[in-house]
């Protein structure tokens, strides 16, 4: 089966703040994913976008994320799914506030 | 090709070219598994019929003769692939291959696959219907390009990057879950209206019409209703295009010049057609909330079938137009809906109609916006700003025939008597 990186952005709010509902959401999403068949191989959330550390062309280290915006970079699932429609399937399952998801096919090596 | 087959044959293959490509390229692809593949093994398909039809005849079903050759080819191009142990993206289909002569009942199945797969809402709208053009009618690149105003090299391009997507993202062959239908559908009947649009309307360039790329949509719409007789807003579609390519001779005059719709000589209607739309909009409207397609297909009917422009049965067209509004909240809609309000209630209310919208903003770059409020503004005599609404519109349009339609108007209300009807 095809794997797919989910990329996760989203505004960013302290972990108190996060409604229940969307908690909730997330809590549940791994039991949906397996009952569709579908499999996580990994999953990461990163820390806010304010302790990014950059590092561009030359060397020179910046304070801050590589690219600025209101949504940030949240986190990243990889995951293998039957095709792009069980991807798009799982990626809907995943609480989103303000921000969206992006599938990405892993290259096949 | 040696150019030395018989013209029956040659148009023989030309038929089946026309007729049998989708259904022939959908049962292939099952076998290559790879687009470029399945595309290749189809055309040498149609090469081989001319030689094999003229030595032994044309076979009596084509499509079947074509599809077992095809099948065959993809299956020897899988074995040397398969040898030479490339690593060729594979589409995502998890069936196994069955090889052998093709269920009559399966190759319907394989077109709507693939149907969907050119359709699908993860490919840009201009790549579904170039995808469409070229898989599903098996045109070419260049005949596409020629359709939408763009060089051959870069719909190829855009052609080419859709069918890497395809098999990098594994982009499925196949029917979306019950549960997606309706929104992967409204994908399908976008693409099949906005290519149907695309030849009633050229958007730029000398013609009005693009008769061949409408008749091509048309086609599609009923090849889809027979693939999926029970979706109501794919009779309502094929409705819609049915009544609209019923009116496409009278659309313009013999020197190409717009004719509205109430200069139209309805006497010219291919009224068989629009009996046999009428059929369809009762089956799309019957059974729950009508669709989009439904009520602009309703709509469509009520104009092919009323007498006169001024005899037309604006309130029910209105009415109509108010459903059409929470179906499918549109701006274009609210414009046209306009139109329906001045018929029924008088210009100055449908002027007020238009003020709202026009706050609005959305329909800024739009030149139907400033053409619909020329139009009232002359019905209620105010040419002075009537021929300045039309100046707006020019200035937006981009068709020849729409432009000049625009210019004669323009010219009519900015006559020397402006300020006053001049006549």
């Amino acid at each position: 089966m095809p794997q797919y990186a989910v990329l996760i952005y989203e505004k960013e709010i302290p972990v108190a703040d996060i409604p229940a509902d969307v908690m909730a959401a997330n809590l549940a999403a791994p039991a949906k994913i397996a009952e569709m068949g579908a499999r996580i191989v990994s999953e990461q959330a990163l820390a806010p976008a304010s302790t990014a550390t950059t590092i561009r062309t030359g060397g020179v280290v910046t304070d801050g994320p590589f690219i600025e915006a209101k949504e940030a970079f949240a986190g990243i699932f990889v995951i293998e799914a039957r095709d792009l429609d069980q991807a798009i399937a799982v990626g809907r399952l995943l609480p989103i506030m303000e921000g969206g998801v992006e599938i990405r096919p892993l290259l096949e090596m | 090709m040696t150019g030395a087959e018989p013209p029956g044959v040659r148009r023989a293959v030309a038929d089946a070219h026309r007729r049998e490509w989708a259904a022939v390229l959908a049962a292939t692809v099952r076998v290559a598994r790879h687009l470029d593949i399945a595309e290749e093994c189809v055309q040498d398909a149609y090469v081989t019929a001319l030689g094999a039809w003229t030595r032994s005849g044309v076979p009596a079903n084509p499509g079947a003769w074509l599809t077992v050759v095809a099948r065959r080819n993809a299956l020897d191009a899988v074995r040397r692939a398969a040898a030479l142990r490339t690593r060729l993206p594979l589409l995502a289909e998890a069936e196994a291959v069955e090889m052998g002569y093709p269920d009559e009942h399966a190759v319907p199945d394989d077109r709507l696959r693939l149907i969907f797969m050119c359709c699908h809402p993860a490919l840009s709208e201009p790549a579904r219907v170039a995808l469409t053009l070229r898989l599903v009618c098996g045109l070419g690149a260049g005949d596409i390009a020629a359709v939408f105003l763009v060089p051959e090299t870069t719909m190829l391009a855009r052609i080419t990057r859709a069918k890497k997507k395809i098999a990098a993202a594994h982009i499925p062959f196949g029917v979306p879950e019950r549960a997606d239908l309706p929104e992967r559908l409204d994908a399908v009947l976008a693409v099949l209206h906005l290519l149907f649009t695309a030849g009633h309307t050229a958007p730029s360039g000398p013609s009005l019409t693009r008769t061949d790329l409408a008749r091509r949509a048309v086609d599609l719409a009923t090849v889809l209703l027979d693939l999926m007789p029970g979706e109501r807003e794919v009779h309502g579609l094929l409705a819609l295009l049915m009544v609209n390519h019923a009116r496409r001779a009278t659309r313009t005059d013999p020197a190409g010049r717009l004719l509205l719709l109430e200069e139209q000589d309805r006497s010219r209607w291919d009224r068989p057609a629009i009996a046999a739309a009428h059929r369809h909009v009762v089956a799309a409207m019957r059974g729950g909330r009508p669709g989009r397609y439904a009520l602009q297909a309703a709509i469509a009917a009520l104009h092919a079938t009323a007498p006169t422009y001024a005899d037309t049965d604006w309130p029910q067209v209105l009415e109509l137009y108010d459903e059409l509004r929470r179906a499918w909240p549109s701006p274009v809609v609210a414009l046209n809906r306009v139109v329906a309000v001045a018929m029924v209630h008088g210009p100055d209310v449908a002027l007020a109609g238009l003020d709202e919208l026009e706050r609005g903003g959305e329909l800024a770059a739009y030149h139907y916006l400033p053409a619909v409020r020329a139009e009232l503004l002359r019905r209620l005599g105010r040419d002075r700003e009537a021929a300045a609404c039309y100046r707006r519109a020019l200035d937006l349009a981009d068709n020849e025939a729409e432009r000049a339609f625009l210019a004669r108007r323009h010219d009519e209300t900015a006559g020397p008597g402006a300020g006053g009807r001049s006549g």
